[in-house]
């Protein structure tokens, strides 16, 4: 089998499995859906609280935790973040592709208005080794940065509890000069959270569109990291 | 020049026994202990008096109102003995030239040795001619006094960040006074108004020690704003408990409930109303049923209303969608839930249309030898 060393486009046959993502990789991906689902029905909850109307306040820490969840979850995505970027470093191509997409190469962009235009319905089907460029584009753009924004403005907010001029200040209280005062930097945290949900429906939908449509396995390829194929061979 | 401070509160007519009363509640309120009281009284005894200039530009003058309402009218009498007798042209007896002359005195005799406190801002559009005091913009008085003074400090959220006269569309071009003055320290003390104890305190401190209090980040002393509304807030419990004011006339408003759906921006607002209070420590406006507005942060003009949380905003510039992050990123999130479905649907179609399952996914095969 020969795929394409940039795009990770399949290029001829015969078609074998690939081991293409590693356990930290696969164990990082669970951790980060499970802990955005809880970071995004908890963060809304803190734009916009249910309010409890009786009882004594001692009575209750309701709110506290929602936000302690928030904050738990919070630690877990940026813990298992700066694990994932470790092993991007270390571990092997297809761990690195959402980090580093090759965005000077012609021939990966060709990929990825390929993969468009086969969600449109003009092109044809493309199998690949890795992401495809398409959706390797939409993880850098909006997973990526937009999960790392997330992270330093969340501890930028978590931070304010310990006033100026401590640790957790001093390491990220400059965004709130970078975004004028804290209300910017809250609202912004807050516009993130749609920017990443945007990317988490639009990426839930295509795993099983792909998984049920597409030539090749794709969610048991996170689960056991193998990619498998299920396009027909053609003699050439 | 060579008079003390004390000489010149004696003058004034005030008595040892409230000098000492002074020394003691400022030290307390800068949070310096024991010692601190007999630092600045030895200070003040020992110390010739350092002037103190004061500028009014574009501003409301809720600045002065706060100062003089100190709450120990004692306070005020002594910070009032102390800077009032060389330039503000508010608080001063004297008007027309005698006063632009006192200015132009006390420039010349202490080059380099006053203080210059300026409350409100210069509006720099058109040349300067949305501000004349004295004939002249307000933004070259500024420049002038700023050229030999010691250290500025800028009072209120006017000269601090710009306040209501910089808010959007800011016609006049009304900018804080860090934009003006770039060669001298300046202490940012926000508030609109800021409280008059802090204002007190931070005049205290630079003339006792003679150096600016330790600064945070956007220029403001650590000691009277290191910390949110939030944080020191009576109400938290309320909040951990997530019991909050839906509406201000109901139930959980009457009980003293968290202000925070009804637009408080106490988790957002470093400034220290909760603790230190306002008229004597009587109250601060949430202790009185209404949300922090925020009104010692940057810009809090244009962060959305005072009565809702979300902040609302306008993602393609003043003429464009205005919503909070909800409403924006919640349309967003249905017109991508549609095109899913629809992509979705038309999918099926294909799928069924086409005859065999893959017919399209295919790769040329080679042996590999
Ligand atoms: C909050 C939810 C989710 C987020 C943020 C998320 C994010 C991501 C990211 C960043 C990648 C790239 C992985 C890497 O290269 O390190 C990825 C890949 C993948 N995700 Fe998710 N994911 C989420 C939910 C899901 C769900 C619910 C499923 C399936 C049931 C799923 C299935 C997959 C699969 C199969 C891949 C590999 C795609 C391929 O074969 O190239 N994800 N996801
Ligand atoms: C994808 C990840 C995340 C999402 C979707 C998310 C979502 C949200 C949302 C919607 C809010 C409410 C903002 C508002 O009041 O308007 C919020 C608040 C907050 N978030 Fe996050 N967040 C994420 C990650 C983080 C992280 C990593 C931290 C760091 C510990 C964090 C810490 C906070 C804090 C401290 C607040 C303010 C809570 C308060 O003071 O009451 N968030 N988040
Ligand atoms: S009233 Fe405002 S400052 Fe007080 S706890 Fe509620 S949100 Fe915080």
């Amino acid at each position: 089998m020969r795929a394409d060393p940039v795009t990770g486009e399949v290029l001829q046959g015969p078609l074998e499995p690939v081991y293409v993502y590693e356990a930290p990789v696969r164990l990082a991906h669970w951790v980060f859906a499970i802990a955005i689902t809880v970071l995004a029905v908890t963060g809304y909850l803190i734009g916009d609280p249910v309010s409890i109307q009786q009882g004594e306040a001692s009575e209750s820490f309701f709110f506290g935790w929602i936000r302690t969840i928030h904050f738990i979850a919070g630690y877990t995505l940026a813990i298992m973040f700066v694990v994932r970027v470790y092993w991007a470093i270390v571990g092997n191509k297809s761990a690195r592709s959402i980090f580093v997409p090759p965005l000077w190469s012609p021939r990966w962009w060709k990929g990825v208005f390929a993969q468009a235009s086969y969600y449109l319905f003009i092109g044809k089907e493309r199998l690949w080794v890795g992401h495809n460029p398409l959706a390797q584009a939409a993880m850098f753009f909006m997973f990526t940065l937009g999960v790392i924004f997330m992270i330093l403005t969340g501890f930028a907010l978590y931070a304010q509890q310990w006033g100026w001029g401590l640790t957790p200040m001093n390491l990220f209280g400059w965004q709130f000069v970078l975004f004028e005062q804290p209300q910017t930097l809250r609202t912004l945290h807050h516009l993130g959270m749609w920017y990443v949900l945007l990317f988490v429906m639009v990426h839930v939908y295509m795993v099983f569109r792909e998984d049920i449509m597409s030539g090749q396995s794709v969610i048991s390829t996170m689960i056991n990291g193998v990619r498998m194929w299920k396009a027909k061979p053609r003699a050439h | 020049m060579s008079e003390t401070y004390y000489e010149c509160m004696r003058k004034q007519g005030i008595t040892r026994r409230s000098f000492l009363k002074f020394c003691s509640l400022t030290a307390a309120s800068l949070g310096l202990g024991a010692q601190g009281a007999q630092q600045i009284a030895h200070a003040l005894e020992t110390k010739p008096r350092t002037p103190v200039i004061w500028l009014h530009g574009l501003e409301c003058t809720c600045c002065t109102e706060s100062f003089i309402r100190s709450a120990h009218p004692l306070v005020g009498d002594v910070v009032l003995s102390m800077i009032s007798l060389d330039y503000d042209d508010t608080l001063m007896a004297a008007a027309g030239d005698q006063v632009e002359q006192a200015l132009e005195d006390t420039i010349k005799k202490f080059k380099g040795n006053y203080i210059l406190a300026v409350e409100g801002n210069p509006p720099i559009g058109d040349d300067g001619i949305y501000c004349i005091p004295g004939g002249k913009p307000f933004v070259e008085k500024l420049k002038h006094a700023a050229k030999d003074a010691l250290a500025v400090i800028a009072w209120g959220s006017c000269a601090s960040w710009g306040c209501v006269q910089a808010a959007k569309p800011n016609p006049t071009t009304a900018v804080p006074i860090d934009k003006v003055i770039k060669d001298k320290p300046i202490i940012k003390v926000p508030g609109c108004p800021p409280i008059p104890e802090v204002m007190t305190g931070v005049v205290t401190y630079f003339l006792t020690f003679g150096r600016v209090p330790e600064l945070d980040i956007q220029g403001r002393p650590k000691m009277f704003y290191g910390q949110r509304i939030h944080d020191k807030c009576y109400r938290r419990p309320h909040f951990d408990a997530g019991q909050f004011v839906e509406r201000f006339d109901d139930a959980g408003a009457r009980m003293g409930y968290c202000l925070y759906k009804v637009g408080c921006k106490g988790p957002t607002t470093y400034n220290a109303c909760s603790a230190i209070r306002w008229n004597d420590g009587l109250s601060f406006p949430i202790q009185s049923g209404h949300g922090c507005i925020g009104c010692s942060e940057d810009a809090f003009w244009d962060k959305g209303g005072f009565y809702e949380h979300l902040t609302t905003v306008r993602p393609l510039g003043t003429a464009g969608i205005e919503g909070t992050a909800d409403q924006i990123g919640g349309t967003l999130a249905a017109v991508a839930g549609v095109a899913i479905a629809a992509h979705a649907a038309a999918s099926a179609i294909k799928q069924a249309r086409s005859k065999t399952r893959n017919d399209l996914t295919s790769v040329p095969e080679k042996k590999v030898e």
